[in-house]
């Protein structure tokens, strides 16, 4: 296989092949961990799929707050393009308002750009405000916003002012930062900084907060129901089906659980350093996994009851799936699969597809850190360069008002050693030898590596899902499911199963060369004979 | 669903909500995949070509592939020169196009890169090609895109060399492939030479056949477009998205243009039919003739399924001024026709056929369907006729609709069927009937549900 990578990545021009080899490994099992290159810039010219910072701030961690008025400041396309795409569902609760069917612009024109766009970002604000009467508006840059150096954030602070509501800015315009990650690391800058901690919403017992999850095609719903059958209070999710007014209070909770590190470790480890706050690592994409992580919540909480609440409830589903799981899994079993999505999807979704016994063979993130590949035990060795200085590393002090610990230093120490607390291990360590890590997979390498590997199913985006899908191999977009869901949880791996089983069975794959490519030539043969 | 749309119009000039555009290098990208071996380049943050190629794709269900010139901060303060130039030596080395085709985003073109001067500076290897076009995301929208790229394809490619080809050039405009293949067919069965681009039929319509290839075997070779200087007329098929490319080649080549609607209806479909015919001499044959009778015998047997109804029309201006045209033919009332793409042209288009059908109807260019929505709070339709977007207001107000035009993103199928020519506007028609005959159906009460329509 390495030779295969070998020969890949050598006829790339010499600067790109300097660059992509140190992108690509093959799981080796060695003692010495394995490095790989990553949230590096991608080479102009290269087919990536990597989005921009505006899509990591507005389009992932922003855009699914659903009583937010979340305004685009530029050019009409990126509003548009980020409207009702990424299907983080959020469902109305009360009187509240829900505004993730609206998309909102200043649709800069050329004026704007030259005589600069403050004032028409200032109307847009009176026009949301006298339209929807929101109690929260967050306005995210544009590229050409930062370049004619509009003053956004005094814009949003002067609003403030007049309309007695919450107006937040964020400087994402899309050149910053090398991927969308730029963009979550800037949300969560401003979300720590003006929303979290501002509430003082009344928690219960077993109160959590839930980070990344985005709720794509019902997700966050599903892990909802589950904790909530265990006795959870979820205080917020973050933030899919997510309310500014419930992240207000989200200091209140006593643990963090993370689902996706990479879009949301910073708000994950603020907290822990403004309130105290720990933050484990879960998974609830699989059956295992999900179990692992709904046993470790239980572990940190350390109360037996708990415990065999947990325990009963994961009985129960398991019961109400298996039956239905096992008729899948033999429609799966044997197969391979390629995997390329997200910063933590890649990770995730080989534990679901195991779960089916189906092989992973290939893997890697769009716009992962090395953390999420090696673990974040290797954060200290990664060297910052100027394209990761541009994004601000927020610096947050202890509340003293809030600041609360949990566990007691002892409880912690032996804690550490059970769960996954306040640590990710990364993707690399749970994959096979011989396996495939690639980093910012682009379109030649896709291309070379499916014809190379041929596996049985492809997992991945938009944007490629259809060079695999013409060249004969069953494809699934992991970041919207196709539109299906929920994947996650005990329920959503029923219906991944279902659709993984249904999408590599479906009749039309036999019949892809006409039947006269292959016959006839019998017929022909026998006539001639004669 | 869009519960907080309310009924009181508010003087808008800051917040556009809900729009009913995308920007211009969306456009600028679908035009020059109909290019044969093109790869199309955006000059910019990864995010725009990210954006576009997903909505593409999403619309075409069928690979879009496109490069970028990844800006990052460092790019945006010092010119994207070394960025080009990058992009166009590893786009050929690892890609291999035939042609690339450059355009801007509002990155590029607010710090002013000069595309030409890169391209001049950059190593294109012989017999490869690249062209460019502006496409500032804060001018127009994806229809101004689509028709800057053809412009900047009339502007490298296209060349009179005295050499007549008896040929037609026809710019279909931001179509889909099906349109595209129905055009050239009804071109054939005609009898008369064309050169068609851009062309994304073959490049955007493909066959699974178990093989991907990057470059499909459809799209206008490069050669067509150069010789495109040598034809007898150009035919731009849509004012917005056709018509400077067509003014281009007769400025340059001296062909010359004739602008008219895209050819949906009977109308339109007549006009252009003739249009060719005229220029080549070619008579138009019987089997289209056929088939336009087939769709008259159609609209004077089924006219009481939509004859009378109030129809809002939106989408892109080239699509919808053709629309409201037949709408009108099929007796139907329009009473809302808006467009996200500004334009005073269209207004004027739209607001002359109305005017003569002595209908009165609110008429936009430049809108969004936050406006859409509020006409049709304060006086319900019949029917509306929209992209995907507007399916949000179809169920707000529980009205039948009908997803014409680009982009369609929840059903599929649609690139496959025209919506031009005869054939097409028999589809039309049975799109319209059947979404407003499935709303008699549903609401009916048991004693008048009819067996037959």
């Amino acid at each position: 296989m390495k030779k295969k990578i070998d020969k890949m990545v050598e006829t790339y021009p010499a600067a790109v092949f300097k660059n992509r080899k140190e992108h690509i490994l093959v799981k080796e099992n060695n003692e010495e961990p394995q490095k790989i290159k990553a949230n590096t810039r991608t080479i102009p010219g290269i087919i990536t799929n990597r989005g921009c910072c505006y899509a990591g701030c507005k389009g992932v961690v922003l855009g699914p707050l659903r009583d937010a008025v979340v305004l685009t400041h530029g050019p009409i396309g990126c509003g548009y393009y980020t409207w009702g795409t990424r299907r983080n569902k959020g469902r109305t609760s009360g009187d509240e308002k829900n505004f993730l069917n609206y998309c909102f612009s200043t649709d800069l024109q050329e004026g704007d750009i030259v005589f600069g766009g403050e004032k028409k970002l200032v109307k847009a604000i009176k026009e949301a405000v006298e339209i929807f009467n929101p109690k929260t508006i967050f306005i995210c840059s544009t590229c050409p916003v930062g370049l004619i150096g509009d003053d956004i954030h005094a814009v949003a602070s002067n609003a403030e002012k007049e309309y007695g509501i919450k107006v937040v800015s964020f400087s994402c315009e899309g050149y910053k930062g090398v991927s969308q990650s730029g963009g979550h690391h800037i949300a969560n800058n401003g979300l720590i900084k003006h929303i979290i901690g501002t509430g003082d919403k009344a928690v219960g017992k077993y109160a959590i907060n839930i980070l990344g999850e985005y709720n794509i095609g019902g997700d966050g719903w599903e892990i909802e129901r589950i904790l909530g059958k265990i006795g959870y209070e979820i205080v917020s999710l973050m933030v899919g089906n997510g309310t500014v007014e419930d992240l207000k209070s989200a200091h209140k909770a006593d643990l963090n659980v993370i689902q996706c590190h990479r879009s949301i470790n910073y708000i994950g480890e603020m907290m822990g350093t403004k309130y105290g706050m720990d933050w484990i690592k879960v998974n609830f994409i699989g059956v295992k996994s999900t179990i692992e992580s709904l046993r470790n919540i239980a572990k940190y909480f350390g109360d037996p009851e708990l415990m065999e609440r947990t325990e009963a409830v994961i009985q129960e589903e398991l019961e109400e799936i298996n039956p239905q799981l096992e008729e899948y899994k033999k429609m799966c079993e044997g197969k391979t699969a390629a995997l390329f999505v997200g910063g933590s999807r890649a990770h995730h979704y080989q534990h679901v597809l195991k779960d089916l016994g189906i092989k992973t063979i290939l893997a890697g993130y769009e716009f992962a850190h090395r953390d999420d590949y090696e673990g974040r035990e290797i954060i200290p060795d990664i060297k910052e360069d100027g394209d990761s200085k541009n994004i601000e590393s927020l610096e947050v002090q202890k509340d003293p008002e809030n600041y609360k610990l949990f566990l007691t230093k002892e409880q912690y120490e032996k804690l550490k050693e059970e769960i996954p607390l306040n640590y990710y291990s990364g993707m690399i360590k749970e994959m096979e030898n011989g396996t495939i890590v690639v980093d910012d997979l682009n379109h030649y390498e896709t291309e070379e590596l499916l014809k190379a590997l041929k596996p049985d199913i492809f997992c991945s985006g938009i944007k490629d899902k259809y060079i695999a899908h013409k060249a004969g191999i069953y494809s699934k977009q992991l970041h919207s499911y196709d539109y299906s869901g929920p994947y996650a949880g005990f329920k959503g791996a029923v219906i991944f199963a279902r659709d993984i089983a249904m999408g590599l069975t479906t009749p039309a794959w036999n019949m892809i060369v006409p039947p006269w490519k292959t016959s006839p030539m019998l017929e022909g043969s026998y006539i001639g004979g004669n | 669903m869009l519960d907080y749309t309310p009924k009181e119009y508010v003087n808008r000039s800051g917040l556009v909500i809900n729009p009913a555009k995308t920007c211009q290098p969306v456009g600028a990208m679908y035009a020059a995949l109909g290019i044969h071996k093109c790869l199309p380049h955006s000059h910019g943050s990864q995010g725009c070509c990210a954006y576009h190629r997903k909505f593409l794709t999403r619309n075409f269900r069928d690979p879009v592939m496109a490069s970028t010139s990844s800006f990052t901060e460092g790019a945006a303060v010092f010119g994207g020169g070394s960025n080009l130039k990058t992009s166009i030596k590893n786009v050929f080395t690892i890609y291999n196009p035939d042609v690339i085709a450059v355009h801007t985003t509002c990155l590029s073109e607010t710090i002013g890169d000069d595309i030409p001067t890169y391209v001049a500076q950059s190593n294109v290897p012989e017999g490869k090609v690249v062209i460019h076009a502006n496409t500032p995301s804060y001018t127009g929208s994806h229809i101004t895109g689509f028709s800057n790229m053809v412009l900047g394809m009339v502007k490298y490619l296209s060349q009179n060399n005295d050499n007549p080809n008896g040929k037609v050039n026809i710019i279909p405009g931001f179509v889909n492939p099906a349109d595209m293949r129905e055009i050239k067919r009804m071109l054939k069965e005609m009898g008369i030479g064309f050169i068609m681009f851009p062309d994304t039929s073959g490049v955007l319509d493909t066959p699974l056949t178990g093989k991907y290839e990057m470059y499909p075997k459809g799209g206008t070779r490069v050669e067509d477009i150069i010789d495109s200087g040598n034809s007898m007329a150009t035919f731009g098929l849509g004012s917005f998205s056709s018509a400077d490319g067509a003014f281009q080649l007769e400025k340059k080549c001296k062909v010359s243009p004739k602008i008219l609607k895209t050819p949906i209806g009977i109308k339109a479909t007549d006009e252009f039919l003739m249009a060719v015919s005229s220029i080549t001499g070619k008579e138009i044959p019987e089997e289209i003739e056929e088939e336009r009778g087939q769709v008259i015998d159609i609209m004077c047997d089924c006219h009481y399924h939509y004859e009378g109804k109030k129809v809002a029309i939106s989408g892109d201006p080239d699509i919808v001024i053709a629309l409201t045209e037949f709408a009108l033919s099929l007796g139907m009332i329009p009473k809302y026709v808006l467009t996200g793409t500004p334009g005073e042209s269209f207004d004027r288009e739209v607001k002359s056929m109305l005017d003569e059908a002595g209908i009165e109807a609110k008429v936009k260019s430049g809108a969004d369907l936050f406006t859409l929505h509020q006409w049709m709070k304060n006086e319900p339709v019949d029917i509306l006729l929209g992209t995907t977007h507007a399916k949000y207001i179809a169920l707000a107000e529980d009205v039948p609709f009908v997803r014409i035009g680009f982009p369609i993103l929840d059903r599929s199928v649609h690139s496959y069927m025209p919506i031009v020519g005869y054939k097409g506007a028999m589809r039309v028609i049975e799109m319209i009937s059947n979404a407003l005959l499935d709303r008699q159906d549903r609401d009916a009460a048991d004693e008048d549900v009819e067996l037959i329509m």
